[in-house]
């Protein structure tokens, strides 16, 4: 690159100009009190802040255009706060942009790479460190250090070990029986089939033992989604035209792809939409889905009716519910 | 000699006759720091941890990190009576009944939204001047290393309250740690003490988001600093500014009154927002139980786009040999933050490699002189923006009119095609701002005003630009394309052809730029 | 802003604004009050099915049929009852304005005795769910908002949001938001299922739990602001674009100030 431009001088600043409260003491002047009065700001917040903690009741509410009716406990300490908090900033930042001294000044840099002596230096005393260690004479205890560095690595992931149980089965089982009751959540009562009209929707969960303390875990899992068609707006085949009962289709409100709770049943087009990622389910093809991420439908639980008329799982769950985990077995 | 100043001078001496600190002190104390805006990032960062520190503190002496469940008869009249675990009920009483509690909560929420702004905006300014060239790459490993850290303290911090909004986040990252494949299950029962949600991970997240992560970040954010310190900051060229010095204001007194006025303008600004905007209504979200979900349900945005990537991911499970693989989680949750965060962290060395330039730099680019560093950043924001709008495509729908549907499909083709897209067009948009600077330097700064020569043509007349300016448009360096022969000296073929013909090619998209403005063109201009 | 929210700090500031939001909540209170007194004084249960057999025939026929047996672009009206057409009409989304993916909330074009009418001649076509009275309405004496609102959460947040706000369906459908609805209206949707709502019926989701249901969202459209602006009350969406549009807006607006060299 020769014919590049010659470079302008680039060894000193520019010239320092002064600025107006270095040559105008009235502007000196004024500066002074701008941050004085920026200070006092400051000092007015926290009395606000405190005014408002010690005097202003909780159950006030002031109404603010834009903001709407607010809690005025809560705005004035927080306003407080911020005054006070935000002034002395700016107070400091005025101060030191107008009054203190505003020459720059210039630091030099080093090279970080030191010096080729140095580094031989070092490698001279880690040589003689790692010499004095003496791991390549003494054979004994090389191996014996190689076998307490492995073992000792051990006890603490071992200790973690009891963090949670294995997994085991605990996935593809949930609290659905052959018979277990559909209660409806909350309220846990039964349902009869005639209870629900048909574009009737009706988030239910199994009779269990204790069902005043659900634990989340089963919660998790059990959510079951009702929903009411008419029978022959069904697209299915005969296997799960048979789970189903008088047009009743029951599925796992539990989605197949992340677990969030699919709810939104849109009557008019029979689809179930997930929330969380959009995945579409369509109802009258046995939640096939028909956009969004999921990659299975949900589960579909088989159901009839009772003794006494009341909606029961005829069978447990023949898949696992929720999301997908390496041991899932799809097939 | 004053009474003040024998006290600091007794007191000085004291410290110093034990730790000799005064040589040290005396150096520091003229420390240089130059000034621009974008340079305030970092410590918009720092100051929010800060405060997050300070407001994360308050919220701990009354927040109970327990699933016990307990019935609540608080102040809040629609959630009187309901059970819900002791985590929820504590945070409706920091709320509620604590004065200023409320404020503390919105503080800490609206201070880690800005943290984590602040961060990215850190990164992108640093990334765009190419700030972390040697000897920075340290320091640029670090701030990557804090962002993850970020994004899962904030994810945690998000959990604790255990609101309905919360609950949902933590069942999706349980999904995603279900989904690796082999170890995921087992990980997800450890991690949950058994089957999501169990009863233990409150505890466990409330010990990391209070302890272990903050200690770590503390430790992280101490070293990068002290790099920057050490290494001392990068300068914009300018006169007087070279590689060989640093030129700005020294700490005392000018920099320590600037730093520290804006540590409480930032947390006066955090307490502003906390104070008129809401933020995290956990008392209208409800207590978590999985059965149940709101409309519109989000992550905080700095997850958002994660959560868009999966929104638009293709269904694509394996099921074989009695074992699923979730590619439709994979991909979105694990691979591809994988890949962008391992190229985030390994750029500065792909970058010398791609260059060959292993000098130091103190001097930072303007993002327009190095047109494919520019874009590539530029390419990757718009990755983020579009995987962004996507997380948040059902609040889009809803108050703009349209379809998620529409939307999902926009994200899921505009993904692929906006990003190159972005890339030409920042990288034609730098090499016009080149071209333009060369204008500017040849034929000075156009003034608008119109003269009409004797022979009546019409020219405008140009102003002579400053030689300051004169010199920030040419004091860039040149970008060059590597030279690398597939023969050596003696006509050999060199070993690895691939990886030459690779790194030529990229060096030579790298160096697309326009020629600086020569002497001999200057010389012509002024003859003209 | 910064200076408005400074003379919010004046001596008079508190004492003036308590004064605006009592008259504001009186307002409002005796508006709503009122119009909730007409809706109810209005539905007259005489009035003539001829009447509303004339309605019909001139307003709604072209799409739903001459005897509501429903066509290509309507659906059959017969079965449907008086609480659906007292909702399709009451709220104002039929008769459709146009053919959009779903009727809209919109000011009505009958009025009170016209959809009473209406609403007669429907129920006369087939027995169909009524429109509820007043005294089934009582929410305020028989609701309880707690176990509302975890009905709420259970069975209707999941589209309309878990402050009622309303949120995406598919293909462009919404959830509209429940903010000032009537509370009739609520209860009618709930037992018709318009549109893609479904139908949530008596013996799953019981009167009084419906009253709770609506008595949680009349408290949850009442409640103030307890945290500052909401923004929506729709999430982080919200939260996430403020946090970098006015947080970090300020701060880099404060930091370019602090940079420049004063004159």
């Amino acid at each position: 690159m020769s014919n590049e431009l010659t470079p302008i001088d680039n060894s000193a600043l520019p010239q320092h100009s002064p600025r107006a409260t270095d040559v105008n003491p009235a502007s000196e002047k004024r500066a002074e009190q701008q941050v004085a009065i920026l200070f006092g700001l400051s000092a007015v917040g926290s009395l606000l802040l405190i005014y408002s903690y010690i005097f202003v009741k909780d159950n006030v509410f002031i109404f603010i255009p834009i903001m709407g009716n607010q809690n005025a406990q809560q705005l004035g300490i927080g306003i407080g706060m911020a005054m006070s908090l935000f002034f002395i900033g700016i107070a400091a930042i005025h101060w030191a942009k107008t009054l203190m001294p505003d020459k720059e000044i210039v630091n030099h840099r080093h090279e970080f790479r030191s010096s080729d002596e140095d580094r031989a230096e070092l490698v001279q005393t880690v040589k003689e460190g790692v010499a004095g260690v003496q791991l390549g004479r003494r054979k004994l205890i090389k191996r014996s250090l190689g076998v307490a560095a492995g073992l000792f690595a051990l006890p603490p992931v071992l200790l973690l070990r009891d963090l949670g149980p294995l997994p085991g089965k605990k996935l593809e089982t949930t609290n659905w029986k052959a018979g277990t009751r559909l209660l409806t959540d909350p309220g846990n009562r039964p349902i009869l089939a005639s209870d629900l009209e048909v574009g009737a929707v009706v988030q239910v969960l199994p009779a269990v033992a204790d069902m005043e303390h659900r634990p989340l875990s089963d919660i998790a899992k059990d959510p079951v989604l009702l929903i009411r068609l008419r029978p022959e707006e069904f697209q299915l085949d005969a296997q799960r035209l048979a789970m189903t009962h008088e047009g009743i289709i029951a599925f796992s409100k539990i989605c197949s792809h992340m677990g969030c709770a699919v709810a939104l049943y849109e009557q008019t087009t029979k689809h179930l939409l997930c929330p969380c990622h959009q995945s579409t389910f369509d109802v009258t093809r046995a939640a096939k889905v028909i956009f969004g991420p999921a990659a299975r439908p949900l589960p579909q639980l088989d159901i009839t009716v009772d003794a006494e008329g009341y909606l029961v799982a005829r069978a447990p769950f023949n898949e696992a519910v929720g999301p997908s985990f390496w041991e899932r077995n799809s097939q | 000699m004053t009474a003040t100043e024998k006290i600091v001078g007794n007191t000085a001496n004291f410290v110093d006759e034990r730790l000799g600190a005064a040589k040290w002190v005396k150096k520091s104390l003229n420390k240089v720091f130059p000034d621009h805006w974008t340079f305030m990032f970092g410590e918009v960062c720092m100051y929010s941890f800060v405060i997050l520190l300070l407001s994360g503190t308050f919220l701990t002496f009354w927040f109970d990190p327990s699933q016990k469940e307990v019935v609540y008869n608080g102040a809040y009249e629609p959630l009187q009576g309901l059970k819900m675990s002791a985590a929820y009920a504590s945070t409706l009483n920091i709320s509620f009944e604590i004065r200023g509690g409320l404020l503390m909560r919105q503080i800490h929420h609206w201070a880690a939204n800005i943290f984590m702004a602040a961060i990215v905006a850190h990164l992108l300014r640093v990334f765009f001047t190419g700030a972390f060239r040697k000897p920075r790459e340290f320091n640029w490993i670090l701030g990557i290393l804090l962002l993850t850290l970020g994004l899962v303290e904030g994810l945690l911090g998000y959990s604790l309250p255990d609101d309905l909004l919360s609950g949902t986040g933590l069942r999706i990252t349980s999904a995603i740690i279900q989904a690796i494949p082999v170890v995921g299950t087992y990980v997800s029962f450890f991690l949950f003490g058994g089957e999501f949600p169990g009863t233990d991970f409150i505890p466990r997240i409330f010990t990391l988001h209070i302890l272990i992560i903050p200690g770590i970040f503390l430790a992280v954010i101490t070293i990068h600093v002290m790099l920057v310190w050490y290494q001392k900051h990068t300068q914009f060229p300018g006169v007087g500014r070279t590689e060989k010095n640093v030129v700005g204001h020294p700490i005392l007194p000018v920099y320590m009154a600037k730093a520290g006025g804006f540590f409480f303008v930032v947390f006066g600004i955090t307490a502003f927002i906390s104070a008129v905007a809401s933020i995290n209504p956990i008392w209208l979200y409800g207590p978590y139980t999985p059965g149940q979900i709101s409309a519109g349900s989000q992550p905080d945005w700095y997850m958002g786009w994660l959560d868009g990537l999966v929104r638009m991911a293709p269904p694509l499970e394996t099921h074989a040999f009695g074992h699923t693989i979730s590619w439709n989680i994979l991909i979105p949750a694990v691979i591809i933050p994988g890949i962008i965060f391992t190229g985030m962290a390994l750029y500065p060395f792909i970058e010398s490699w791609i260059t060959g330039d292993k000098r130091e730099h103190h001097l930072l680019d303007r993002p327009r002189n190095v047109p494919n560093r520019t874009a590539l950043g530029v390419m990757s924001i718009t990755f983020v923006m579009v995987a962004l709008i996507n997380g948040g495509n059902d609040i889009i729908a809803t108050n703009f009119d349209l379809s998620i549907n529409q939307i999902m499909w926009f994200s899921r083709i505009g993904i692929f095609i906006l990003p190159p897209l972005a890339f030409i067009i920042t990288k034609r948009l730098c090499l016009s701002l080149q071209r333009a600077d060369r204008e500017l330097l040849l034929h000075g700064a156009e003034t608008g005003r119109l003269l009409r020569l004797p022979h009546g043509e019409f020219v405008e007349v140009h102003a002579p630009i400053s030689p300051e300016k004169a010199y920030q448009l040419q004091s860039h360096e040149q970008l060059v394309p590597l030279e690398i022969a597939d023969v050596d000296a003696r006509g050999v073929r060199r070993p690895g052809a691939l990886k030459n013909k690779l790194k030529r090619r990229l060096s030579k998209a790298h160096a697309v730029s326009i020629p600086k403005v020569t002497e001999q063109e200057l010389k012509e201009i002024e003859n003209h | 802003m910064k200076r408005l929210s400074r003379y919010r700090r004046h001596k008079a500031a508190g004492p003036l604004l308590l004064i605006f939001a009592l008259l504001a909540i009186g307002t409002t209170f005796s508006v709503a009050s009122a119009t909730v007194k007409e809706s109810q004084s209005v539905f007259d249960r005489s009035a003539s099915i001829e009447e509303g057999k004339q309605i019909f025939l001139k307003g709604c026929s072209s799409c739903h049929g001459l005897n509501a047996e429903g066509g290509s672009i309507a659906p059959s009206l017969i079965g449907v009852g008086a609480a659906s057409v007292d909702f399709q009409v009451g709220t104002g989304r039929m008769p459709m304005a146009d053919m959009s993916t779903q009727a809209m909330r919109k000011p009505r074009v009958y009025n009170e005795e016209e959809t009473a009418a209406l609403a007669a001649y429907i129920a006369s076509l087939a027995p169909g769910p009524a429109v509820p009275g007043e005294s089934e309405l009582n929410y305020e004496r028989d609701g309880n908002t707690a176990e509302g609102g975890e009905l709420f959460r259970n069975n209707c947040a999941m589209c309309h949001n878990f402050a009622g706000q309303g949120g995406a369906l598919t293909q462009g459908k919404y959830a509209p938001t429940l903010m000032g609805v009537e509370p009739k209206h609520i209860y009618e949707a709930m037992i018709t299922g318009p549109q893609s709502m479904p139908v949530f019926s008596d013996k799953t989701i019981t009167p009084e739990e419906k009253l709770s249901i609506i008595k949680w969202i009349k408290s949850a459209e009442a409640e103030p602001n307890l945290g500052g602006a909401t923004m929506g009350r729709i999430g982080p969406v919200t939260e996430g674009l403020l946090a970098w549009v006015l947080g970090l807006g300020l701060l880099i607006g404060i930091a370019v100030w602090l940079t420049m060299r004063a004159r």
